[in-house]
């Protein structure tokens, strides 16, 4: 009997989904629907907060005023971004601290683009470019994904995601028009961001496998490899306009196709990245960590004040 | 007037600068914003008066560069911008006050600063918009928006922490202790300061000591902190005599700019 009841259930929401209606907090779900979105959606609000970290190390050493304000406020935007997904992924009954906990006990992943090292300027506009395209590729259908309050967080973010790429694009192009020593810098930083970049769309559709269930519960609503794909065909002729050129020797159109061939991409530095072993893994949780201990005692301040007040506030009883 | 203007805008960026410190890095997300923000309005606001003090500057070249003696400044070619003015002047052509530079500290250094130094620019700012100088009275009056913000921020965090654990007012007990020495600096006047009040430009600063003192006697008392006795004070950073941290912010701040000569950003 419940079990049938179970089954009705699980009908009627998959019905909803396929209807693009909406699932909202306080709507039935499978728990296994709940489950992938508290890890997709808490896995993504971590990568804009671990994703600071990369970007905000250039923060006091940009090259203009104008470049220092504007780096600091898209670093600004990723925390605002981290709000609003940590926000939607507690209407699935999950608290932030317990995220942010998993996160730094490494329970929970965050995107292993973020796990290299930022070492020239150019760094910053190949992120805006690249990591950011990347991002907006991945994040756009999920403007339209079933799950409301995660839709609604990424109907903003995206707004805010697209004007990052056109700046980074924007420093990117700034040095290309540059001095050699500008333009080299640019090649090298596209040289280092791009293969990880491409990487960010996850492992191959047959090396995947949540994609199929993902796709049915319209969590995803493209395959890794086709967002790759439109990827490499949008930055294939971006890269043109910077006169620059894509580290892929085996880059090239395939008129039958309508799309670019690519190279390999090194699913073993992938794997390990993402196991732990990138560059700067460790830094990274670290330096969380560090800011998240640091400021406990101001968390607990400002608890003990608020608590206080509300004491005062409130009326004797007699 | 051009020195005037170059306090101001040293003032705004090396604050800013400190703050921009902990982006990515505050006690919560929520923090992290709203620090960030913060020294976002100052970077604006330093912008604001570097284009006018480079405005100034490119009128009588001549006249304002004798001041200037960094090498690279005076390497630039065609008229001077607001970089130019940010990334190649020394640190001792730097004349913000020695406050505005410290290290950022913890929590409690970082709002103590912010509260002594936003108290003083919102005085000052709410003068400075009637000056009789039409372009630094429109900057003041629009930067007079952001520090009463600054001000209300930072004066709540004051008192939250005064009132908050016993660590929290520990805490600012020590940051009040180590800030203090510095905030004398900020009502005397410089010789720029004196010329400025002596052409009715704005007041000499000695003038905001005694309003200061008072809002920042009624914040502490709200939180539970003394305010300190008067008493000796470190000065220089409007002579260019700085403490040992601006140099290294500058050189970290200043280097690509210094090692790209002419490149554009």
């Amino acid at each position: 009997m419940e079990k049938q009841a179970t089954i009705n259930l699980e009908q009627q929401f998959q019905d909803r989904v396929d209807q693009d209606i909406r699932i909202e907090p306080k709507d039935w779900m499978p728990e296994k629907y709940r489950q992938t979105l508290i890890r997709q959606i808490s896995q993504h609000a971590h990568s804009e907060i671990v994703g600071m970290l990369p970007e905000g190390n250039w923060i006091t050493r940009a090259p203009s005023l104008r470049r220092k304000a504007t780096l600091i406020a898209k670093v600004q935007d990723e925390a605002g971004h981290g709000l609003y997904l940590y926000s939607a992924a507690e209407t699935l009954g999950i608290s932030r601290a317990e995220m942010i906990d998993q996160l730094h006990t490494g329970k929970a992943k965050y995107s292993s683009i973020f796990n290299y090292p930022t070492l020239t300027w150019a760094d910053i506009g190949a992120i805006g470019w690249l990591v950011d395209g990347a991002a907006i590729m991945n994040q756009v259908p999920l403007c339209r994904t079933s799950y409301g309050p995660y839709a609604r967080a990424m109907v903003r973010i995206c707004k805010e995601e697209s004007f990052h790429q056109r700046q980074g694009f924007e420093i990117l192009l700034t040095l290309s028009r540059g001095t050699e020593a500008q333009k080299a810098m640019c090649q090298d930083a596209i040289n280092r961001w791009w293969w990880p970049s491409i990487m960010m769309f996850g492992p191959a559709d047959d090396a995947s496998p949540h994609t199929a269930q993902s796709m049915k519960w319209k969590i995803k609503r493209f395959t890794n490899d086709e967002l790759r794909q439109k990827f490499v065909d949008i930055c294939a002729e971006q890269v043109k306009i910077l006169g620059m050129e894509l580290p892929d020797p085996e880059l090239k159109w395939n008129a039958e196709r309508g799309h670019y061939d690519f190279g390999k991409i090194n699913w073993e530095e992938f794997w390990q990245v993402i196991s732990g072993n990138g560059p700067c893994n460790k830094e990274r949780i670290a330096a969380r960590v560090k800011a998240h201990e640091e400021g406990a005692w101001v968390r607990e301040a400002a608890i003990s004040f608020a608590n206080k007040r509300a004491q005062k506030q409130r009326p004797a009883v007699a | 007037m051009f020195h005037l203007t170059l306090h101001l805008a040293d003032d705004a960026l090396i604050i800013g600068h400190r703050n921009s410190e902990w982006t990515g890095h505050g006690p919560n997300l929520e923090q992290d914003i709203a620090i960030s923000n913060i020294a976002l309005d100052q970077i604006g606001q330093a912008r604001n008066f570097y284009q006018y003090a480079a405005e100034l500057c490119n009128n009588n070249r001549e006249a304002y560069t004798k001041f200037i003696s960094s090498p690279a400044f005076h390497q630039v070619s065609g008229p001077i911008d607001e970089d130019d003015l940010a990334y190649l002047r020394d640190a001792m052509e730097f004349r913000n006050h020695l406050l505005a530079e410290l290290k950022k500290g913890d929590w409690a250094v970082t709002i103590t600063r912010q509260f002594f130094i936003s108290l003083y620019q919102q005085l000052l700012y709410t003068d400075l918009q009637y000056s009789a100088d039409k372009r630094l009275a429109a900057i003041a009056e629009k930067s007079l928006k952001e520090v009463n913000y600054h001000v209300r921020w930072s004066g709540e965090w004051v008192i939250r922490l005064g009132d908050g654990t016993e660590e929290s007012h520990r805490r600012m007990e020590t940051a009040i202790d180590q800030l203090w020495p510095y905030v004398g600096e900020l009502f005397v006047p410089a010789d720029f300061q004196l010329e400025a009040a002596a052409s009715g430009l704005l007041k000499n600063p000695e003038y905001y000591r005694q309003p200061w003192l008072e809002k920042t006697g009624a914040a502490f008392e709200q939180a539970g902190l003394m305010l300190p006795a008067p008493n000796w004070y470190q000065k220089g950073g409007k002579q260019g005599i700085h403490t040992e941290h601006l140099g290294h912010l500058l050189a970290e701040m200043q280097y690509l700019q210094r090692s790209h000569p002419g490149a554009q950003w």
